[in-house]
């Protein structure tokens, strides 16, 4: 029920509520205002009232209660056409907080024409995977989405959500977050229930990792969290599961108040969310021409270029490739840090690769504290002779 | 609506240092010391303000919330070359989270009335989550332009902003209406440093403190009290366990075959 209050007696019916309302919430019926389900308590149409005839009660009235908020959802992100891994990730997590809340899991996927997407969240483990198809969501908004989601959100009352911490996770979630007035935690690391209230448990780096935080929300729900990608192991596909699938209608979401009016894809040396192989540079690396021997190599291995925040800093490199705390957090199967000291932010994004490989002239050098394999040496010479090796190999096998 | 834009930094003070370690015997945070800092970020929030106030006219208020020391960032804000500076300040607001951060900033901007385009930093470097800009923006029920790396267009008179977004995939060109809600990138520009002339008026400018008793923030609703979360704990990160396993050789040629070996041996090549 909305929280928003209509005093009667006092409403002229003017319409100016009607028109501040971003959200369709208001309308004039027999010449007052009405309003319906839409409202998020924004407080948007309180400063337009010149008679003072609406009100918002203290917000604790409208919380979901912790009792009666049942469910784990999982927001379902699209990047390049397909499921962003994050999300894959988090059913994998939300599966076992479900289990151990012995509630559904549930995959909420919004866009257009996203059915295989719906599919997939099904094979990898919902319970109920809530479909909104629609083109109006085609391109990402965050305004449309958080809209939709709130809608969803209110109706059946979730006790946890998750969203990547990515650029649009961070993003919806922060909206929604703020709109149901409950806590969002950033950048979760680990997540777990506590056995005796049932609360989510959420652990998270912070001062660019030189401390973990324990965070709950007692009383709120749904209790949020973004989730760091590549931290969680991805849900496996269940080939034979017959997904749930529940299509939801478009729900009204008003007039817009921002517009998409281009999206140019990352070249693929700049997607190092996706790729297996990462060879990075740092400050050691001296200039641009190093980093092309650096590309050179990635060009080799079916990689991606990253750098460190000095290395970007310089001009070297542009600001898309850069991993830590600051830039992407990666998590490729092989990561080759040349000419990178490994600070705290820079480990930050990297430190759960698979493999690691640190080539460094020095040997105190605190990347070799998480390297796997280290090389101390000049790069300029080990990179090519790498490069050399590789070429060599490669045309050994053909 | 008037041509001359009003432009609201939201600047949070920060220590100086990332160096914060946990001590488990006292249970709290070990700062290297006590100094403060303007947020690094959002020195590139401020001077993507001023640039748009150099570019169109207006006005560019530095807000923060946070201890009555924090006062001294601001007159650094001023330095840069922010008009003035407003800070919220009050027992009542100590211990908030991200929601009640972005209520009470929200709150302070509602009460300034008339005010075109917040801009945020990407992140704080203590607390690090991004929430803060996009919780303000729901709570003024404006729209929000977040990771913003480049402002291309500004135009007043249609009331609308157009800047190009970094995304994990790509880059996204997205219109907003005005007023609203910028994030924005390190990518986004150089900031200046502070002028002589921008010191002497730091040193002179007076910055008010506002209470919830003055934006008219509900009492419950700032602080811990209207903060949704807890922290219940902090600690040290574990360091990975394992040792490197050194590749060493008389060449760089044996090195990379080594390497690479290993490598191959990992089914990595
Ligand atoms: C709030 C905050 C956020 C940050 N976020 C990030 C982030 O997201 N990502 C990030 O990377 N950093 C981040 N940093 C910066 C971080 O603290 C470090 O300053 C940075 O990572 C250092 O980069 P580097 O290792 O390339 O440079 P340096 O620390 O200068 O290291 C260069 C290394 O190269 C080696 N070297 C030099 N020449 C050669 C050679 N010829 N061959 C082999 N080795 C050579 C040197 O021995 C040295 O170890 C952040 C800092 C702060 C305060
Ligand atoms: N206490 C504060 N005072 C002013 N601005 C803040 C404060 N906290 C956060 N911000 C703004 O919100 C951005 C994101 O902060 P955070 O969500 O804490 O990472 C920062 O870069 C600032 O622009």
């Amino acid at each position: 029920m909305a929280r928003l209050k209509i005093d009667r007696e006092l409403c002229i019916g003017c319409g100016a509520c009607v028109d501040a309302c971003l959200y369709g919430a208001l309308a004039l019926v027999d010449g007052l205002a009405v309003v319906n389900d839409l409202c998020v308590a924004c407080s948007a149409c309180l400063d337009v009232c010149p008679v003072v005839a609406l009100s918002l009660p203290a917000a604790q009235d409208a919380s979901l209660s912790a009792d009666t908020a049942s469910g784990v959802w999982v927001w379902i992100e699209t990047q390049h056409g397909g499921a962003a891994e994050v999300s894959w990730e988090m059913l994998g997590k939300g599966r076992e907080l479900a289990d151990a809340r012995r509630v559904e899991l549930v995959a909420c996927v919004l866009g257009s024409r996203c059915q295989d997407l719906a599919l997939s969240a099904g094979r990898r483990g919902a319970d109920r995977v809530l479909l909104v198809d629609d083109p109006a969501l085609a391109a990402f908004q965050t305004d449309v989405y958080a809209r939709v989601l709130l809608t969803l959100v209110t109706a059946q009352r979730p006790e946890i959500m998750l969203f990547g911490a990515t650029t649009r996770g961070r993003d919806l979630a922060g909206s929604l977050a703020a709109d149901l007035r409950t806590g969002l935690t950033a950048d979760c690391t680990e997540l777990s229930i506590d056995p005796e209230n049932g609360c989510l448990v959420q652990t998270r780096p912070a001062y660019g990792g030189n401390i973990m935080a324990t965070i709950v929300t007692p009383t709120r729900r749904p209790q949020m969290a973004t989730v760091r990608p590549r931290v969680f192991e991805p849900a496996p596909v269940q080939g034979d599961r017959v997904p749930t699938i529940e299509r939801v209608a478009m729900p009204p979401v008003g007039e817009l108040a921002t517009e998409v009016l281009a999206f140019v894809p990352s070249r693929s040396d700049e997607n190092l969310g996706q790729a297996r192989v990462i060879v990075a540079g740092g400050k050691g690396v001296g200039s641009a021409e190093g980093f092309a021997l650096l590309a050179e190599l990635a060009a080799l291995l079916g990689g991606a270029v990253g750098a460190s925040r000095a290395a970007v800093d310089a001009g070297w490199v542009s600001y898309a490739h850069q991993v830590g705390q600051t830039g992407r957090t990666v998590r490729p199967e092989l990561y080759i840090a040349c000419g990178i000291s490994g600070a705290i932010q820079h480990r930050a994004g990297m430190s759960t690769s698979r493999v690691i490989v640190a080539i460094n002239s020095d040997p105190t050098a605190p990347i070799f504290d998480i390297a796997h394999f280290g090389v101390v040496g000049d790069l300029f010479q080990i990179v090519p002779a790498l490069s050399a090796a590789l070429r060599q190999q490669l045309g050994d096998q053909q | 609506m008037v041509s001359e834009m009003r432009i609201v930094v939201m600047c949070k003070s920060v220590p100086d240092t990332m160096d914060v370690r946990f001590d488990p015997q006292t249970k709290t945070m070990v700062r290297a010391g006590v100094a403060t800092t303007i947020n690094p970020f959002d020195l590139f929030a401020i001077e993507a303000a001023l640039r748009l106030r150099e570019q169109h006219g207006g006005t560019v208020t530095a807000m923060t919330m946070g201890p009555s020391a924090a006062q001294r960032e601001l007159q650094d804000a001023i330095a840069m070359g922010c008009d003035d500076a407003v800070l919220l300040s009050s027992p009542a607001y100590a211990g908030s989270d991200t929601w009640a951060t972005a209520y009470a900033l929200a709150c302070a901007v509602r009460y300034m009335g008339e005010v075109d385009l917040i801009v945020c930093g990407r992140q704080a470097q203590d607390g690090d989550t991004g929430q803060v800009g996009p919780g303000i923006a729901r709570q003024l029920g404006w729209p929000q332009v977040t990771y913003v790396s480049r402002v291309c267009e500004l135009d007043l008179m249609a009331r609308r902003i157009v800047v190009e977004r970094l995304l994990e995939d790509g880059r996204q060109t997205l219109a907003a209406q005005l007023p609203a809600v910028m994030t924005v990138l390190k990518d986004a520009n150089l900031p200046r440093t502070a002028t002589l002339r921008g010191m002497r008026r730091a040193h002179r400018a007076v910055v008010p403190t506002w209470g919830p008793e003055i934006t008219g923030a509900d009492p419950r609703l700032v602080g811990l009290d209207g903060s949704p979360t807890r922290v219940v704990r902090v600690f040290s990160p574990t360091a990975r366990q394992g040792q490197v396993q050194w590749i060493t050789a008389a060449t760089p040629q044996k090195v990379a075959e080594g390497l690479l070996a290993a490598l191959t041996a990992e089914q990595l090549v």
